[in-house]
């Protein structure tokens, strides 16, 4: 396929502009001034001191955000390992046609809909031993949980609550995969004989290969950010159990009013977090690239 | 290896009426055993139906399939022990070439030793023995067809192999190569292949007898030569040959004069090949390109046409030549003389070769 | 529309599709540009149309460098291989759109131009219908109406009936020679298949590989191949290609065969090697006057509708021979087959062409050479 450059048109930079100026305005000037706030130290709004990488350096020595770090860590980790295949086991579930298929979608979806401090409302009420469902019914058999007061049950609790929450995507993500497969591929394979799993490891798999990137790469970069429903279920607690790197963050800038410490490390932050993308978004293009088939007609 | 026979009908609504309303019309078929068969028609014509329901992946809403002489009507494909090679290649990207072509081995677990064995003999046969460590996904389409093809030769207890068009993908060049690679495996294996197109070079070439179809109906199951000489309906005449059969309105008035079209010629049962003394009345009069010639206007027996057009087509030249409304193609060799547009010539149309039609239907 | 391509070129990242070339296709008649896949007839198109900008040289249209205009300011109409319609538009407004667009005739007239286009290409009965209703034929027939009904001076169509079956390729490669025969519009159309440039007729354009080999019209390019290259191209079924060596008493090949074709010392020196071409049907299956006799093994007959091709191994390599007529040959079998030198072409070791078989026809031929 031949992708000469196409004439230039000057005319649709004019049309980009007010755009480019709106998110100058709400993205980067204040990102400049946290990178301002960051190599400064700010002892009262008139006195501020030039300080360079000091609060860098102190952000990467600062042993609780080493712990927040692994805490985030472990998190991610086991979002994803949980996460993406129980999603796909959902899909292969998830009839494929007719009425049922759209009812099913629509049924699946559902938990994706609720706003994200709700979702933390519903589980803190849920796990509660008095008013809660869930809180009673382990009571009842004698279960002893109480996500307020026992850090591993704090964890449980926020890592169940995100699976519900956000399996469902990766479930519709792996589905759409698995539409895109002609039927040819599972006649072929009834007629070699290939068991079910076979047709899953075989055909299934590496033709979703596409559509988990991208589930692993959303799944991995919101788990990274995940701020909300913690926050609304444990508050970051018992202790500091589950605060999280956001969390973490936000106590420092807004808490305890650390600017300095807080500005240099949401800068590091951000930073993880794109190098995350870039990688991901790289492999995921290599991937395509070989995948593709050779264009027709040049 | 087996013997097939089809005697079924089918159709998507529950009480078919008319012929419309069946996607494939009663039929009743035999496909011999280590036979080489072409399902032949244009797109919608029912072949590819057809070739589903010797698979097993439609079921005839009318009717058996008979495998050996066993009804596995109800038998899934895996079951009836067949093999398929579709329009594009399918084959297991995760896998390297031996890998996918043991694989059905593998599933029914035939010793280790032996698939190796059996993927050596099919790899050799197909020209893919350098590849059998390259990972299958980075190929070229036609090598990628042959590893579906093989995957289908390596069971040795496989009943039939169907092909689904598998030349669509493959690059015009290739084609032939792999024409030649078909027919040099029925050559030596001796399998029931069964092979649906709507290209009358693959189906020609490929298969020891045709079945050429049009609208849900097998119009004519013959060898390519009965197909060529002895078109039994005109639409056969008509889809084999390039270009097809000419076709006269022509009426006959006893069995010696004809009536075409304004002017008179004679027929004599000794030139029909079968034999058959014409029915009176409205025919159709059909006969192929290359078996016209022609004479100076006014020749015996002649029929006086105008010449429109030639074309040279390197091999030969075609000659466009009108009647009427009627438009007639007829072949010359690149030596032979040339008549010139707008002249009106004779035209040999009653000869050894020309067919009669009643109805569509051949009649002498 | 008078289109002239001056030395143009495409490369896309290093690779280059087309190596520079220039080509003046005829004003108002029928040009084929035939190649494998692959051969740059695609990029090519999208050049003379404005959807790409060439990487160098310059395209002229009528006189006027339009080199940088994009495709949306030039009158240009393409029909693609994939049947491409408006899916939501009924086959009516699909023809329609392209007049609607410039907005410059009455409704009436409108009518009258896309009924009348419908009725030239047999799909004034499906008006009312959508695309997807249609049978691919059909389909392609609304993308070609809408292409028609323009009246644009330049016309591309880029292997067209390819994805079509045979018979109706057949059908609608006359339906189309009619059709251009009025002969208001400059014609590209792009094929793979030698034997749809021969039955076009008009001009043909041979590339491979990126490179323009010869322009003239269709007999001659096909008749008298500038060089070896556009002789392969230009043959379906295979060139046979033979080595052989220039001697007195003509052209020696292996197995101490000769053909009978003497060659002027000025034109080639005495021991020079060269390699002759023969295309299919050269060979017979019965003896011919002058023909040579060769001991033929079968390895594939493939029987085409109204002649078969049977590919043999004789003593001088593996060839193709294509005989009229249905002839069902075992493989393996053994039988003579006859070469008529008189048909054979020879290509000295630059590969340009020496000799030519005799031209049957009694017309001259125009050279314009690409």
């Amino acid at each position: 396929m031949s992708t000469a450059a196409k004439p230039i048109n000057h005319r649709a930079w004019w049309l980009v502009l007010p755009v480019v100026l709106c998110v100058a305005f709400s993205s980067i000037l204040p990102l400049m001034t946290v990178v301002n706030y960051a190599v400064q130290d700010i002892i009262s709004p008139d006195r501020r001191v030039f300080v360079g990488t000091e609060w860098f350096t102190e952000a990467l020595r600062d042993t609780d955000l080493h712990e927040a770090l692994w805490r985030q860590i472990k998190f991610s980790f086991w979002v994803l390992a949980i996460e993406i295949p129980l999603g796909i086991g959902l899909s292969l579930c998830m009839p494929s046609k007719g009425w049922k298929s759209s009812a099913t979608l629509v049924i699946v979806a559902l938990s994706l809909l609720i706003p994200w401090n709700v979702v933390g409302t519903i589980w803190q009420i849920f796990g509660r031993s008095d008013i809660g469902l869930l809180g009673a019914s382990l009571a009842y058999l004698g279960i002893d949980y109480s996500y307020a007061g026992n850090a591993n049950d704090a964890w449980l609790t926020v890592l169940v609550m995100d699976i519900w929450h956000w399996t469902p995507l990766v479930a519709l993500l792996a589905f759409a995969g698995l539409q895109s497969i002609p039927d040819a591929y599972y006649q072929a394979a009834q007629i070699d004989g290939a068991s079910r799993w076979a047709v899953f490891r075989y055909i299934e798999l590496p033709k979703m290969r596409g559509v988990l990137v991208i589930a692993v790469l959303l799944r991995l970069m919101d788990s990274f950010m995940i701020y909300t429903e913690p926050f609304v279920l444990t508050g970051g607690g018992p202790g500091n159990s589950t605060t999280f790197l956001s969390q973490y963050l936000t106590q420092k800038a807004v808490g305890q009013f650390d600017l300095g410490p807080a500005a240099a490390f949401s800068l590091i932050y951000f930073l993880i977090i794109l190098l995350l993308c870039f990688v991901l978004y790289n492999w995921m293009q290599s991937s395509r690239t070989t995948h593709e088939e050779p264009a027709h007609g040049a | 290896m087996a013997k097939i026979e089809l005697k079924l009908a089918h159709s998507y609504k529950p009480n078919p009426q008319v012929d419309a309303d069946y996607a494939l019309q009663p039929l009743d078929m035999t496909f011999d055993d280590g036979g080489a068969y072409a399902l032949l028609g244009p797109s919608g014509c029912g072949k590819s139906t057809m070739l589903n329901v010797i698979s097993g992946l439609v079921e005839p809403s009318e009717g058996h399939v008979l495998f050996d002489g066993q009804d596995v009507t109800g038998l899934t494909p895996q079951a009836r022990n067949i093999a398929q090679v579709f329009q594009f290649p399918v084959i297991y990207d995760t896998m390297t070439v031996g890998q996918n072509l043991a694989f059905p081995l593998r599933n029914r677990g035939v010793e280790k030793s032996l698939i190796t064995e059996r993927v050596n003999v099919i790899s050799e046969m197909l020209g893919l023995s350098s590849q059998l460590d390259q990972r299958a996904e980075g190929l070229s389409a036609d090598a990628k067809q042959k590893i579906s093809l093989g995957r289908g030769l390596v069971r040795d207890d496989v009943s039939a192999i169907l092909f689904d068009e598998p030349l669509t993908v493959i690059d015009p060049h290739l084609k032939w190569q792999l024409r030649r690679k078909l027919k040099e495996i029925h050559h030596e294996l001796k399998l029931t292949l069964i092979y649906v197109t709507h290209d009358q070079i693959e189906a020609l070439t490929f298969a020891d007898r045709v079945v050429v179809m049009s609208h849900g109906k097998a119009v004519q199951v013959g060898t390519p030569q009965e197909l060529f000489e002895l078109p039994a309906h005109t639409f056969v005449g008509h889809f084999i040959g390039s270009p097809g059969m000419n076709f006269l309105p022509i009426v006959v008035h006893d069995s010696t004069r004809i009536d075409v079209l304004g002017q008179t010629l004679q027929w004599h049962d000794t030139q029909s090949k079968t034999h058959a003394t014409l029915p009176a009345g409205e025919l159709t009069l059909g006969i192929r390109p290359e078996y016209l010639s022609i004479t100076k206007q006014g020749a015996s027996n002649t029929l006086s046409v105008q010449i429109k057009k030639i074309q040279d087509l390197g091999t030969y030249f075609l000659v466009g030549a009108t009647i009427g409304s009627h438009h007639l193609k007829l072949r010359l060799a690149v030596d032979e003389v040339l008549p010139e547009v707008g002249q009106t010539v004779g035209l040999n149309v009653i000869n050894s070769r020309t067919c009669f039609y009643k109805n569509e239907v051949l009649v002498a | 529309m008078g289109l002239e391509l001056k030395q143009i070129s495409t490369k896309v990242g290093g690779h280059t599709h087309l190596y520079p070339l220039s080509l003046s296709p005829r004003t108002n008649e029928l040009t084929v540009l035939l190649g494998a896949t692959l051969a740059g007839k695609t990029s090519l198109m999208r050049v003379m149309a404005g959807l790409d900008s060439p990487s160098s040289g310059t395209v002229w249209v009528d006189g006027v460098d339009v080199t940088g205009q994009s495709v949306r300011h030039r009158n240009v109409a393409m029909v693609y291989q994939q049947f491409i319609n408006y899916p939501s538009m009924t086959v009516y407004d699909n023809i329609a759109s392209p007049l609607r667009l410039k907005g410059e005739l009455s409704e009436n007239d409108l009518d009258k131009r896309v009924r009348n286009i419908a009725e030239r290409l047999h799909i004034d009965t499906y008006l009312s219908r959508l695309p997807a209703e249609l049978s691919g034929g059909q389909q392609q027939r609304v993308a070609l109406a809408r292409a028609l009904v323009k009246n644009a001076p330049l016309t591309l169509l880029d292997e067209p009936l390819v994805n079509l079956d045979y018979k109706l390729r057949e059908e609608l490669r006359d339906e189309l020679t009619q059709l251009f025969e009025a002969g208001e519009s400059t014609i590209i159309y792009a094929t793979t298949e030698p034997s749809e440039a021969l039955i076009l007729g008009g001009y043909t354009a041979v590339l491979a590989q990126g490179k323009l080999l010869q322009y003239g019209p269709t007999r001659e390019v096909f008749h008298r191949p500038i060089n070896l290259a556009v002789a392969k191209a230009f043959s379906d079924p295979p060139l046979n290609v033979i080595d052989g060596q220039n001697t007195a008493e003509g052209i020696l090949l292996a197995a101490g065969i000769t053909l009978d074709i003497k060659l002027p010392a000025a034109q080639l020196t005495k021991d020079a090697l060269v390699t002759v071409g023969l295309r299919a049907n050269a060979f017979t299956l019965q003896k011919t006057p002058g023909s040579l006799k060769l001991n033929a093994e079968v390895a594939l007959t493939e029987i085409s509708g109204s002649d078969t091709f049977v590919h043999v191994s004789t003593p001088l390599g593996s060839m193709v021979a294509q005989v009229p007529g249905v002839h069902v040959i075992e493989l393996g079998a053994r039988l003579p087959i006859y070469l008529q030198p008189s048909l054979a072409y020879v290509f000295d070791q630059n590969q340009i062409l020496m000799h030519a078989p005799h031209d049957f026809s009694t017309q001259s031929f125009e050279a314009v050479w690409g």
